[in-house]
């Protein structure tokens, strides 16, 4: 057996994503490469030699793979298949794009965000927002898949020593292009892969107000989260969202501030190790999850929170 | 143009699902069901393409047992000018909806066609992606904004860092994020009329796709719930725990 995984990455730095996806293929068993699709391609390609447990890089450069366009990558992961048992990408919104087009190019059907590996074969994944697990075996000659990153622990990023190779392909199909992107900047760890996540729900009223948790964040070396609610009434940005169909994160401690836990919300961290709920409402069903809860008026408690972590 | 809109009957997203005792999947008897959110959030744009001048006709499709006629109904009732319904027992998997979708594509010759990112109920995310490959289209996935324009379409997608443009050429797929927009009610009196609108039947045998599923559901169990947590008095007890008992800060 050998697997493939679609390295994620900015043409300059590998996403850490990646690395959960190695270990996931670790327990699958067998030849662990990685591909990497973009342009210029060495830098990552090098960061990815040294991932522990990869024993081969497969680099494709090429103008077309710049910026992950579902349309010109799939045809290349489709075209080296014909090696591999397993297909591999993070279950983040670019392997979200890209691997069903190759599942659907393949005539396979895909696998979506594995949370456990029983087999080769046989695999664990979360559906109705978490709510129950399926157990999902696949008899596909070649096995799509995409790994939720927060299931599994990160492959060392050192020790390894893979061979480089490069692939030949690299079309433009013609079907789509990249204008541009938006990417909120912050100093903060990134929220997947962050220890503590400290956010806040429709409760917050303002985007202003999130300066609050931020500063609590910067206390614990923290990012910042956001309920759903709060990303539709505006107070921060999209990629703040966790939940079923945002980011799903699992810290060590997650604090939530002013969420009421809708099941969406839950989906996306109740695999956090600790969970802080401060909510003024006592019936708020954050509370069933959460492993201190404290009633309270977060404009009161927030404060008080920054000041006691000094 | 024409668009198509695939649209889910899924169980309501305020129900709380339960699995069943046998582990073979989800209780779905006396559980109310309702069209998937994110398919009104896509029948909801190709209202909106339509009521712009963008397209002449929106036709809602839905593929399952004969209930899922209602979830037509529901998006005939917003607005959507006919349906389409695909008679099929449960659980098709997305592979084999993107196959049949691609058979009413090839009848209907749409220019656009909008579809949910995922259904909440199996969470799987890869029915527009698919389609799209088999058509060999272009896929604007997750949008949170949408402009025709021409024979390009400009999509606003929401990834992992931000926002996303890109420009997908026409005829395409587009799947909606939940800040596309924001769904209308069906009114009364359009909920009489949509019971007038046209509803064609169509059978998966006439269509020529083997559904048969691909991947064998072994068991579907309740997740390790959390144990019971406590409340704390104050913002002092508060950190106290952490740092003294769950010694996580």
């Amino acid at each position: 057996m050998s697997i493939l995984i679609l390295t994620e990455h900015d043409n300059g730095q590998l996403n850490p994503a990646t690395l959960n996806s190695v270990t996931a293929a670790g327990e699958i068993g067998g030849d662990v490469h990685l591909l990497v699709a973009g342009d210029p391609s060495g830098a990552v390609a090098k960061q990815a030699a040294t991932i522990s447990g990869v024993s081969k890089i497969l680099i494709a450069d090429d103008a077309a793979f710049a910026n992950g366009l579902a349309e010109n990558i799939a045809p290349l992961i489709t075209g080296l298949a014909s090696s591999y048992s397993h297909l591999l990408a993070p279950a983040t919104t670019s392997g979200k794009n890209i691997m069903p087009r190759v599942a659907a190019l393949l005539d396979v059907m895909q696998i979506s965000d594995i949370v456990a590996v029983l087999d080769a074969s046989t695999f664990k994944r979360p559906i109705y927002a978490g709510n129950a697990l399926s157990t999902v075996s696949s008899k596909e000659s070649i096995k799509v898949i995409t790994v939720r990153g927060t299931a599994f622990e990160a492959a060392n990023a050192e020790g390894g020593s893979a061979a480089i190779e490069t692939v030949s392909g690299g079309e433009d199909a013609g079907l789509s292009s990249y204008v541009k992107s938006e990417l909120s900047s912050s100093e903060r760890p990134e929220l997947t892969s962050a220890s503590i996540v400290v956010s806040g729900g429709r409760g917050m009223q303002d985007g202003a107000n999130f300066t609050m948790l931020e500063k609590v964040a910067d206390k614990l070396g923290a990012a910042v989260g956001a309920s759903r609610a709060a990303v539709d009434a505006g107070f921060v940005p999209n990629d703040y969202q966790v939940g079923q169909t945002g980011k799903v994160v699992a810290p060590d401690l997650y604090i939530a501030v002013g969420i009421s836990g809708a099941i969406q919300h839950l989906a996306g961290m109740k695999d956090s190790k600790v969970i802080v709920a401060i909510n003024k409402d006592e019936e708020a069903p954050i509370f069933q999850v959460a492993d201190y809860g404290l009633v309270a008026d977060l404009f009161d408690a927030v404060p008080k929170l920054e000041q006691e972590l000094g | 143009m024409k668009i198509l809109v695939p649209v889910k009957r899924v169980i309501d997203y305020n129900v709380k699902v339960r699995v069943k005792a046998d582990q073979t999947g989800v209780e779905l008897a006396n559980v109310k069901m309702a069209m998937n959110p994110f398919d009104e959030i896509a029948v909801e744009q190709a209202l909106r393409i339509k009521e712009a001048g963008g397209a002449d006709e929106v036709i809602a499709v839905s593929i399952g047992p004969s209930q899922n006629q209602e979830t037509i109904r529901t998006a005939l009732a917003m607005g959507a000018d006919r349906g389409i319904h695909i008679e099929a027992q449960h659980d098709i998997e997305p592979l084999a909806v993107a196959k049949l979708l691609r058979a009413v594509v090839d009848n209907e010759n749409p220019g656009l066609v909008l579809l949910g990112k995922q259904a909440i109920d199996d969470d799987c995310n890869q029915t527009g992606q698919m389609l799209s490959a088999l058509l060999g289209w272009a896929q604007g996935t997750f949008a949170s904004a949408l402009d025709i324009a021409g024979d390009v379409a400009k999509v606003t997608r929401e990834v992992d860092g931000g926002l996303e443009h890109i420009e997908v050429k026409m005829p395409a797929i587009v799947t909606v994020d939940l800040r596309l927009n924001e769904p209308r009610y069906a009114s009364l009196p359009n909920i009489m009329k949509a019971k007038k609108k046209p509803l064609d039947s169509l059978t998966v045998d006439a269509l020529g796709v083997d559904i048969t599923p691909r991947l064998t559901i072994e068991k579907v169990e309740e997740p390790a719930s959390r144990a019971a947590g406590i409340k704390v008095a104050d913002v002092q007890e508060l950190v106290g725990k952490l740092k003294n008992e769950a010694k996580v800060i």
